[in-house]
């Protein structure tokens, strides 16, 4: 059988899409079952331990529950929106995973293939925007469920989205001025070589801004404030039932993966490894995000909920104007270096 | 099928859908549809400017427009849990009037525009991120673009200035 080029075009995209989509749902449920085990485990407990060997079902066995459950929808909710609401969160949550590059590229048969779905000119400001518009999801829920714990989840939400969306935007600015490009690709290639080229170290403010942003654009521990369940219930999702409650959920999971997954990209150094001995591989890649999961479910263990007032201070006084500092910074050094 | 034809089927598909959330949104008597479909709208042209070839301008569509103002828009209106505008008996025939005759003039201008340009405009101009960079940090519109943003913050200032008053802290 042969393909035309185009087609053959065709084939490539949409087996990685397909690849790439079996993995993240892999991923989602493996997730669910590690998250509630580690937990466990840091708080002196069990965890679920009873399907299968070492509770190792858990996931289907929830899957299945939730899928047989009633669905139920408030009779007071806009019945349109609140159907779209998960959906808008499971497909801003996939998009966001397109422009992530896992790899360099590849030959198979001589051709040469690129580890990464969309090789965008602009990466990063596509990973801004579809972050921007994972907000619609959460309010769209909040908002129609025409419930007052609900709406009060979803707004504080989109407050807390867009305060540090603000910060998470600032914090790639100096990656992008050191790589000279807004491609993924690029950026992670800027971080070869020894160690101490990942952004991660080279650029530590930086960092330190992305990570405390980072947690509060996924909704972590300690900013999960959305669904402070002393106050507000389960915030946003309080209505929801069945499928549409799993499809929410995995969008907040497939949400804390691409964070992990960019974080691993622009800041570890993607899939290099980090000693000019040892090759690159996407294996790099992949232990780099595991590593940043792990840290979202240690913080989530650990540190107590922020208050909301707190949560606000916090990102519009110190975190934007460290971020904007360290851009003044890096550039006066950039402009120094290069005369 | 060629990649051009691919191309233009996307293209006339998301401009269908751009004109059908505008169309929406000035229909809808409930402020909430009108922005959900307004986002629509500007979801959909950027898609159009990424088929041009700017997936610079189409990231930007969606960042300034659909990630930042429509949010606050919506958030306003989900605070004051706007309702949907009420029918007034026999409203404004006056308005009505005015305003077809205001359509028809915009449908002419458009329409001689149409007629007037002979090649097509879109998509035949570098708007990399680069390209875009240069012309505005050249000195023909560097002090225009300055001072656009020290008027956005002179008003953000104002407008945290008036608010501070009326809360009396």
């Amino acid at each position: 059988m042969s393909l035309s080029p185009l087609e053959q075009e065709i084939a490539i995209s949409v087996t990685k899409v397909l690849v790439l989509f079996a993995i993240l749902l892999t991923v989602f449920s493996g997730m669910t079952y590690v998250e509630r085990r580690l937990l466990a485990f840091m708080q002196f407990r069990l965890g679920p331990n009873r399907t299968g060997p070492f509770g190792l079902l858990q996931p289907v066995a929830d899957g299945i529950k939730l899928f047989f459950k009633e669905e139920v929808t408030p009779e007071g909710a806009n019945r349109w929106l609140f159907v779209a609401a998960p959906a808008i969160s499971l497909v801003t949550a996939f998009l966001a995973v397109a422009v992530v590059p896992y790899g360099g590229t590849i030959h198979i048969k001589g051709r040469p293939i690129m580890l990464q779905i969309a090789d965008l000119d602009v990466g990063v400001l596509f990973l801004f925007a579809v972050s921007s518009l994972g907000v619609y999801g959460i309010v769209t829920a909040g908002w129609a469920a025409n419930n007052k714990y609900t709406l009060i989840g979803g707004l504080r939400s989109s407050a807390q989205m867009f305060s540090y969306e603000l910060a998470l935007g600032l914090s790639w600015v100096t990656l992008i001025m050191v790589a000279g490009s807004f491609r993924i690709h690029d950026i992670v290639d800027s971080q070869a070589g020894w160690i101490w080229h990942w952004n991660a170290i080279r650029q530590l403010p930086a960092f330190a801004v992305f990570l405390v942003a980072a947690t509060a654009e996924v909704n972590r521990t300690p900013f999960d404030l959305p669904e402070a369940e002393t106050e507000l219930v389960a915030g946003f999702h309080t209505e929801y039932s069945s499928m549409r409650f799993a499809l929410l959920q995995m969008a907040e999971y497939i949400n804390m993966i691409t964070a992990s997954a960019v974080g691993a990209s622009l800041f570890l150094g993607g899939w290099h490894s980090g000693l000019p001995g040892l090759p690159a591989s996407p294996l790099w890649f992949v232990a780099k995000t595991l590593g940043f999961l792990f840290l979202f479910i240690w913080l989530r263990g650990t540190l107590p909920r922020f208050r909301y007032d707190q949560l606000m201070h916090f990102g519009w006084k110190v975190l934007v104007p460290l971020a904007t500092l360290w851009i003044f910074v890096a550039a006066t050094i950039l402009v120094v270096r290069h005369s | 099928m060629t990649l051009t034809l691919f191309h233009a089927i996307l293209f006339y598909a998301f401009g269908g859908l751009a004109l059908g959330g505008a169309l929406v949104m000035v229909s809808q008597r409930n402020p909430t549809y009108s922005a959900f479909a307004l986002i629509v709208t500007l979801v959909a042209l950027s898609a159009e400017f990424g088929l041009l070839g700017s997936p610079f301008i189409a990231a930007l569509q969606i960042v300034v427009y659909a990630g930042a103002i429509m949010v606050l828009f919506l958030f306003v209106l989900m605070l004051l849990s706007v309702k949907a505008e009420a029918r007034v008996e026999g409203e404004g025939r006056v308005f009505k009037l005015v305003a077809l005759a205001l359509g028809a003039l915009l449908a002419a201008e458009v329409g001689s525009a149409l007629l007037a340009a002979k090649t097509p405009m879109a998509g035949g101009f570098d708007a990399s991120a680069r390209a875009v960079a240069r012309l505005l940090f050249s000195p023909q519109y560097l002090y225009v673009f300055e001072a656009t943003s020290i008027l956005i913050l002179a008003s953000l200032v104002g407008a945290v200035a008036l608010a501070r008053r009326e809360g009396g802290r």
